[in-house]
């Protein structure tokens, strides 16, 4: 392993590739972090919430330090039927205090913050660089090819954390196909308003926040929603199907300036002023999806390995992204310890991913992506549960309530759906998520 | 869905707000709207989020890389043989978010 410049190279500043980077410079290895962007987190967008239990190992009383804008200690999950909302709001003060579940933060600051972890750690971070490409030696990958001058970056092991595009993974050959179905786009307007205004109309106090999902608000195009809250900013966003839009569906501002029109929506954000826009790709399919995520001297982590959770209640990323680089980087830093850098000598990497969290939750959500985005989640079920609530709270005196079967099944039938679907897919989905 | 009073922007102004240190020199991507002639679903038309592909009166494909958020939904979705080139753009170049 002559003629290396670092041990390891880690492409991506995201949060997979600060976490790889602080387990190789804790490990005592030379690692360089390269972020194509002026700062790290300044092309990241997210729809939401960092969930920071998997930081308690790497960085201890994280919440102390991290640039968190709101703890979210409120988590509704909404479903809208023409101008109806049906809401399940959940509070938790707990969550408000230490340690701590969801959080809101803004990305370049948490991204930049993390990356400040890496360095601190002994990384060398390397900003404004893009990664052009790979080197290759006998099939092997020893270092990336960069944008500088004589910008060559040779390496016992490149991790490619380099987002859900990943073109290093495609050059490797780890990443096949792009079948646009198993993506997303995620567009978001971030939105200012006083901090007293959002306390007032969101009903939460200091730093708490609140986190609202939302299904039903796509229109013709599969998708969700989300409305969260920021210390002065409300974030409003969707998450939309890549084919459906590409059919021709409707363009995703027009999308977006239905949701913020919504009578459920319209009085959070009135008089708040779009002070952003931002919009990144999902690799919304997760674990069907994934690529290799081994290869002779590379490993991928984080978006650029699907890692990213989209599994309807459960919508995660950055955690994800922070485990997986983290066991990305440790076997990272045993391989250029042990001097081999080959896919066998960096398998290690698949199987303490099988242990953890991030593929066990992946695998056992597999179903989950394509659940959500079926017809009987995006159309039926908000329908059909606004209306059963509507006929359930409305009262017809003089004529006698009509019981909670018969409302049901006629609430069914009007929308087409069959007893028998309803139990397959219900069945379905206690398969996926029980 | 009922309207609301709030007031919607326009595209101009909503693109306005997002920040591009734009590389004058080089376009991170071509299209080659020879192959869009024949294309008949353009997808990239209505998926893009910064609408930055536009229909020509002569059939093809206009496009602009200048606000591009860099997401990859363009070619992602399109599904002409080498219609779109893309890669990033050069490094501290392109789209940087700040309340993302």
């Amino acid at each position: 392993m002559s003629g290396t410049d670092f041990d390891v190279v880690v492409v991506g500043a995201g949060p997979a590739g600060s976490a790889a980077a602080i387990e190789v410079a804790r490990a005592g290895r030379s690692v360089c972090l390269l972020e194509r962007g002026p700062s790290p987190g300044s092309k990241n967008m997210y729809g939401g919430v960092v969930y920071g239990r998997i930081l308690d190992t790497l960085v201890p009383a994280w919440w102390e330090q991290a640039p968190v804008e709101r703890w979210v200690t409120r988590r509704s999950t909404m479903l809208i039927s023409g101008d109806q909302a049906l809401t399940v709001d959940f509070r938790n003060p707990g969550w408000g205090e230490a340690p701590h579940n969801g959080a809101t933060a803004y990305r370049p600051e948490f991204d930049s913050w993390l990356a400040g972890v890496a360095v601190d750690a002994g990384a060398e971070l390397v900003c404004s660089t893009t990664a052009t490409g790979l080197i290759r030696e006998a099939g092997q990958v020893v270092g990336v090819r960069t944008d500088r001058p004589n910008g060559d970056l040779r390496a016992s092991v490149v991790v490619a954390c380099d987002g859900v595009n990943s073109f290093l993974a495609k050059e490797a050959g780890m990443y096949p196909h792009d079948d646009p179905s198993n993506f997303t786009v995620g567009v978001k307007e971030t939105i200012a308003l006083p901090r007293h205004v959002i306390d007032e109309r969101f009903a939460v106090r200091g730093d708490e926040g609140v986190d609202i999902e939302i299904l039903g608000c796509t229109g013709d195009v599969p998708g969700g929603g989300f409305v969260y809250t920021n210390r002065s900013t409300v974030a409003v966003g969707l998450v939309l199907s890549l084919p459906a839009l590409a059919a021709g569906g409707t363009r995703p501002e027009e999308i977006l300036r239905l949701l913020k029109a919504h009578p459920a929506i319209a009085p959070l954000i009135e008089g708040g002023e779009v002070v952003e826009y931002s919009a990144h790709v999902i690799p919304e399919a997760g674990y069907d999806m994934m690529p290799e995520l081994v290869g002779d001297g590379i490993l991928v982590a984080g978006d650029a390995a699907a890692m990213c959770l989209a599994a309807g209640i459960w919508l995660e990323g950055v955690n994800f992204a922070i485990g997986s680089g983290a066991l990305a980087g440790r076997t990272a830093a045993l391989a250029a310890r042990r001097g081999d850098a080959s896919a066998a000598g960096l398998a290690g990497y698949r199987s303490s991913l099988e242990s953890s969290f991030v593929l066990s939750d992946h695998r056992r959500l597999r179903d989950a992506p394509h659940l959500v985005m079926s017809d009987l989640a995006q159309r039926v079920l908000p329908a059909v549960a606004c209306g059963v609530v509507e006929d359930v709270f409305t009262v017809t005196n003089p004529t006698p309530k009509p019981g909670m079967r018969r409302i049901v099944r006629q609430r069914l039938r009007r929308h087409g759906v069959r007893l028998r679907d309803l139990f397959r897919e219900g069945l379905r989905a206690l398969r996926t998520f029980g | 869905m009922t309207a609301s009073s709030y007031p919607e922007i326009s595209f101009e102004r909503r693109m306005s707000t997002v920040e591009f240190r734009v590389d004058s020199d080089r376009a991170h991507i071509t299209v080659d709207d020879t192959v869009c002639r024949d294309c008949t679903t353009r997808g990239c038309i209505t998926a893009c989020p910064a609408n930055l592909f536009v229909p020509t009166a002569a059939g093809g494909i206009l496009f602009n890389y200048e606000q591009c958020f860099e997401c990859g939904t363009c070619y992602l979705v399109c599904n002409e043989e080498g219609a779109i080139t893309w890669t990033y753009p050069e490094g501290g170049h392109g789209v940087v978010f700040h309340r993302s």
